[in-house]
């Protein structure tokens, strides 16, 4: 698990269907930033059947919500978001393409089969690092729901963003295979 | 009466808000060297040098070790000879973090109706304040900046007496467990036990701010401590989640009378991002 691979947004079945759990990835292309907020407004008008403020089809959402930036510089401390808090939307626009999802902590089971049926992967990326994270966003670009600051979703330029499989398309869990192993009998 | 001006205590909150959210203490820094040895998982050492990697670098670079800079929490210690001039204490602390939150560019987190609208406040005001009388004439401020993904795992129960040293054991290994890779492990765990509903949960929060490690001078709570710290870090969940042997950094318990009928129990979980400062003035 420790030589990364580099993979490049968009993704393609093909790429998300060559993940497995545990792999290092560095990922480059746009990433589209949404937390909870930004995601009830994204699957409220897909409900309603009107256009996306982006196209998900092989995008990969990063669930942050960044400190503002230095004068000069793109994006502050830029770390993950929990992801379960996302567990309600993301089957909704994993239907409407979507490839990938980064964040921090496990996804529930409706998620892991939804990642099944649509191909689609879940990475970790690293909780608490957002110093560390901002060095790879080249830079960012507000594309809508502007009014929630911190929440808004956001165009990312990454170059080696890098992240860890977490969930793959056949279902294995990351986080349930590493506990397991690692497990003593008093925990 | 010693007269203590409010645009003091607003320029040493600001000052706390914006040095706790770049720069780890030093406790926390030789935590996260020292957990290394102990790690096991080579996805586990990786993250935990990472962390230090990122600590170093936010201190550098002065910005944020996190993009949650937090919920402002205050617990502040007011001597009954000081006097508090210029204006109130709560408008001082919140005037202290709506200028820290600006000129530190920490994120704004707060909204202002929790299940209504939920609209941000940006300034990251009001602070949570907690305010106890004590003698002497000065005035502490502890500062806490607690980010929402571990505070979202912390857990409270009313225990019956019955279930004793175990249950509460039990309960506290479970919340932290629990609480795994979704909270940023390695994890530092506040317990509060005793006192009523919301004595516990305060103790707890009270708990996380103490020097890391340092046991409680009890040695029958320090002992239940060094008995969920191992449990903890038996458990396999490791740095992130990823699998491995450091779950946790440190328990730290506080205890208080309880009432005969009941026996409470409040976990405070906090992420590896433990970001405190305190001032006296």
């Amino acid at each position: 698990m420790f030589e990364a691979r580099h993979l490049v947004i968009p993704l393609s079945d093909r790429d998300v269907e060559g993940l497995s759990a545990g792999d290092r990835v560095l990922l480059s292309g746009s990433l589209i930033t949404a937390r909870d907020a930004a995601h009830k407004r994204l699957v409220e008008l897909a409900d309603r059947g009107e256009p996306l403020p982006v196209d998900l089809a092989g995008q990969v959402i990063y669930f942050v919500g960044p400190t503002p930036p230095k004068p000069g510089e793109v994006i502050g401390s830029a770390g993950p978001t929990t992801a379960s808090r996302m567990d309600r939307y993301s089957p909704r626009l994993m239907a409407l393409g979507m490839k990938g999802m980064i964040g921090k902590g496990s996804r529930g089971p409706d998620v892991i089969e939804a990642m099944k049926k649509y191909r689609c992967v879940y990475f970790a990326a690293m909780g608490g690092a957002g110093a560390l994270l901002s060095r790879s966003i080249k830079s960012s670009e507000v594309l809508a729901c502007d009014d929630l600051g911190a929440e808004a979703v956001r165009r990312l330029e990454v170059e080696g963003f890098p992240v860890v499989v977490a969930n793959d398309v056949l279902g294995n869990d990351l986080f349930q295979m590493g506990k397991a192993s690692y497990a003593r009998s008093s925990g | 009466m010693r007269e203590i001006q409010a645009v003091q205590i607003t320029e040493a909150v600001k000052d706390m808000c914006i040095q706790a959210n770049r720069v780890l203490g030093e406790d926390m820094v030789a935590a996260l060297a020292g957990s290394v040895k102990k790690e096991e998982s080579p996805a586990g050492i990786i993250v935990l040098e990472q962390l230090s990697e990122n600590a170093a670098l936010a201190s550098e670079r002065e910005m944020p070790l996190c993009q949650d800079t937090g919920f402002s929490v205050f617990f502040v210690d007011v001597g009954q000879d000081a006097r508090i001039t210029g204006g109130s204490l709560e408008d001082a602390i919140n005037e202290g973090v709506r200028q820290g939150y600006r000129d530190g560019l920490l994120r704004a987190s707060i909204v202002d109706h929790p299940f209504s609208d939920r609209l941000n406040t940006r300034d990251n005001t009001p602070a949570v304040i907690h305010t106890r009388m004590v003698s002497g004439d000065s005035l502490r401020i502890v500062f806490d900046a607690k980010g929402g993904g571990s505070e979202n795992q912390s857990r409270l129960r009313m225990l019956e007496p019955a279930d004793g040293r175990e249950g509460v054991r039990d309960f506290i290994v479970r919340a932290a467990v629990d609480a795994g890779p979704s909270a940023c492990p390695p994890l530092i765990v506040g317990v509060g036990i005793g006192g009523t509903f919301e004595k516990c949960a305060l103790l707890a929060k009270q708990a996380l701010l103490r020097e890391l490690g340092d046991p409680n001078p009890d040695p029958e709570v320090a002992g239940l401590e060094a008995e969920c710290l191992n449990a903890i870090n038996d458990s396999g969940v490791g740095p992130m989640g990823f699998g491995g042997r450091v779950t946790a950094l440190a328990v730290h318990v506080e205890s208080y009378p309880c009432h005969i009928a009941s026996l409470p129990v409040a976990v405070n979980i906090e992420c590896h991002s433990h970001r405190h400062r305190s001032v006296t003035l």
